[in-house]
């Protein structure tokens, strides 16, 4: 078993039972739900907004070549400087350059999940930098030195006790456990650091081919003013969060924040289209946009799993998904958590380490049935399974294949099936014996469920006595 | 019409009742019932766990045991989606894709067999209780199978369906993940059964026995009052 696989198991083991866990999520994404479905209805027609995201997407994504060119071009044309980064090494390393040229001491971060992706936080630190994020949920789980929870609630996972609780202890400032006033906490830690950043990072959540604008959306104005008030801003975004044009917006803003939030719309939604401009009185002096592969274009190579690069990181998946909901988000040891973060990690970070992922579903479909984007993806955990099983595409399982080797002949001859029912009866009964202990061969099972009997009779017995 | 049953094997060996169920009804119903020499599985183990090649291996006896049938019917919808969606993906590319497609076309779940092909809803049962319906979700989702069970239940005698907040939650079955991943799966099955208990329902009624199977084994372990039951052993009833 993997070193990830092993880590994946313990921890839900140890997350799973632990119904105060439990509790808080299903709270959470309870209320989520109900207004998710309330925003919903704005949508005149809200499976064929589905049916044309995914169109759009699929399209940006086959032809990502030149809609990234096109990106590109349109952006510089305003002085932006555009990076291409292959890999996570190289994206770091580009902006660790800029930080350096900058002569940088202290750096603000609003909300991106590739820059977790890249192990941002953790270079600009070792490099002797400060680093703040300032998204108030991303700000609580830095302070906690954990990775976000989730892609859209980072810290979901705390109660507001709890963010009180480390406010006292890492600002030494939290008069009470009010949102509001824990928020002013945040408020006032933040703000100062604002004024004194030297250059401002951001994620982005689509980039616009047909203008080469960077949209952010954002409810707390912090990546606003992570933009505006440094005097370098860095963008990082991955390849795929293309769309080919600018009325694209019109459809997915809304989309985002339903699933995102269950909100019509987030507070701030802004656009980006360089550094600031002659005459212009706002806006950074330098604008950096860094393009991420990092393992990408291994999927989009992919004709069968293509469309998760469709993905705008709403987290919706996540929030019905039935596993997630009771392993939590840190168990994964993933940055993309969830159903959709079981379907790429194999893919961004190799396949066996990650195939186990892939198993832990039930394959129940609910994450296919809510993405915006139509993404397939309880059948690519289906599809997962198959290469890391298959002999031409993975290593398959000695005892596994034998297993089923097996098996094929007992469930194909009438004789070796009436012949195992029967076997089947006196095993069940001597396994009754040790029911539910360590040394009972059903104990993943029967530790926390019974089994039933097999019947005294079973259907095909029965069928052969009517002699039909 | 003469329908061709497929019992699967865990229904055959631990519910045999549902397949007797099955029979009656449709015997009541003036068809002919045969059970065809299939394989006692429809390889769907092997499949999820994504051993295409072993689950071939029960497949085409399976293709070839159905090829003359005019309907089958399949006591499960786990079982039922295998046949219907899957088949064609497992045998895309090979002999037999020609084969698959044409039993994935004459293969029905149970319910959606008779109020979508048999058009029939009102089988003059009656079981006075409250229930709920847990969705099993291959049927739900796979084979888009929301209406017909309650249009079924609706037309019961003395029932009353009660439906639970989580009625689309998967229980925690999964098949072989119940046992890859028993924490996980286990507390999937507290959720579902935590929702059930809510609505005071008798019985939790549904198309797949083995999502009942983890229900029922979950509650009996926690000693939970919840009885479950399959929907064509409600159906029989008069």
């Amino acid at each position: 078993m993997s070193a990830p696989a092993t880590h994946f198991n313990e921890d839900a083991r140890r997350v799973a039972p632990d119904t105060r866990h439990r509790g808080i999520i299903q709270t959470a994404m309870g209320k989520y739900e109900v207004v998710r479905d309330q925003r919903k209805l704005l949508f005149q027609d809200w499976q064929g907004a589905r049916n044309l995201a995914a169109r759009t997407k699929f399209e940006a994504v086959n032809h990502l070549d030149t809609h990234l060119a096109e990106f590109a071009r349109n952006i510089e044309a305003r002085g932006t400087k555009v990076h291409w980064a292959s890999n996570a090494e190289q994206a770091r390393n580009i902006i660790l350059g800029i930080l350096r040229d900058k002569q940088a001491k202290v750096i603000v971060k609003s909300k991106a999940m590739t820059s977790e992706e890249i192990h941002l936080n953790d270079a600009m630190e070792h490099a002797g930098y400060e680093v703040v994020e300032s998204d108030l949920g991303e700000y609580i789980v830095q302070l906690r030195k954990e990775p976000p929870y989730h892609l859209v609630f980072p810290a979901m996972h705390l109660t507001r006790g709890e963010i009180k609780d480390l406010f006292q202890k890492k600002l030494n400032d939290a008069p009470s456990d009010d949102p509001e006033a824990l928020t002013m906490v945040a408020r006032r830690a933040l703000r100062k650091k604002y004024l004194q950043a030297d250059v401002g990072i951001t994620g982005a959540n689509f980039a616009i081919a047909e203008t080469g604008i960077i949209s952010i959306t954002e409810n707390e104005g912090n990546a606003r003013l992570t933009a505006a008030l440094p005097k370098t801003m860095i963008t990082l975004v991955g390849i795929e969060k293309i769309l080919p044009r600018l009325e694209d917006l019109a459809l997915f803003l809304p989309m985002l924040a339903v699933m995102g939030t269950g909100q019509a719309l987030t507070c701030y939604n802004t656009m980006y289209g360089g550094p600031r401009q002659p005459g212009e009185a706002d806006g950074p002096e330098e604008y950096h946009v860094v393009l991420l592969d990092n393992q990408r274009t291994t999927l989009l190579a992919d004709a069968e799993q293509r469309d998760a690069l469709g993905c705008i990181r709403c987290g919706a998946c996540l929030n019905v998904c039935p596993i997630f909901r009771n392993v939590g988000g840190h168990t994964y040891g993933t940055v993309y958590g969830g159903p959709i973060g079981s379907v790429i990690t194999p893919h961004l970070r190799g396949l066996q380490q990650w195939k186990h992922l892939s198993y832990a579903s039930s394959l129940c479909g609910a994450c296919t049935e809510t993405c915006p984007v139509k993404i397939d993806l309880h059948h690519h955990l289906l599809q997962n399974r198959r290469n890391a099983s298959a002999p031409t595409t993975g290593k398959p399982s000695f005892l596994q294949k034998l297993a089923f080797k097996i098996f094929a002949p007992v469930a194909n001859k009438p004789a070796l099936w009436s012949l195992t029912t029967k076997l089947s009866r006196i095993g069940m009964k001597l396994r009754g014996l040790v029911n539910g202990s360590a040394i009972d061969p059903a104990q993943a099972w029967t530790k926390t469920r019974d089994l039933p009997p097999i019947a005294k009779q079973s259907f095909r017995e029965w069928w052969k006595e009517q002699g039909k | 019409m003469t329908v061709s049953l497929f019992i699967p094997c865990f229904v055959d060996l631990m519910y045999p009742q549902v397949g007797i169920s099955m029979v009656r009804i449709f015997e009541r119903l003036g068809h002919k019932v045969a059970v065809p020499k299939t394989p006692a599985c429809c390889g769907q183990p092997a499949f999820n766990t994504g051993y295409w090649d072993e689950s071939r291996a029960i497949g085409v006896p399976m293709l070839e045991a159905l090829k003359d049938a005019d309907a089958v019917v399949i006591a499960s919808g786990s079982c039922g989606a295998m046949m219907s969606v899957f088949y064609p993906q497992l045998f895309a590319g090979t002999p037999h894709e020609a084969a698959a497609k044409a039993v994935a076309a004459k293969c029905f779940e149970f319910s959606s067999f008779l109020v979508n092909k048999l058009g029939v809803t009102d089988l003059g049962a009656k079981f006075p209780h409250k229930v709920t319906f847990h969705d099993g979700c291959h049927g739900l989702r796979e084979l888009n199978n929301k209406r017909p069970p309650r249009e079924l239940l609706a037309k019961v005698k003395g029932l009353e369906l009660v439906e639970m907040g989580a009625a689309e939650t998967c229980c925690g079955f999964g098949g072989t993940f119940s046992a890859k991943f028993p924490a996980i799966s286990t507390a999937m099955g507290e959720v579902k059964c935590a929702s059930a208990l809510e609505t005071k329902a008798d019985y939790i009624v549904s198309c797949d026995s083995s999502c009942l199977m983890q229900i029922q084994g979950l509650a009996d372990k926690q000693k939970k009052g919840i009885k479950t039951i399959h929907l064509a052993e409600v159906l029989a009833q008069s």
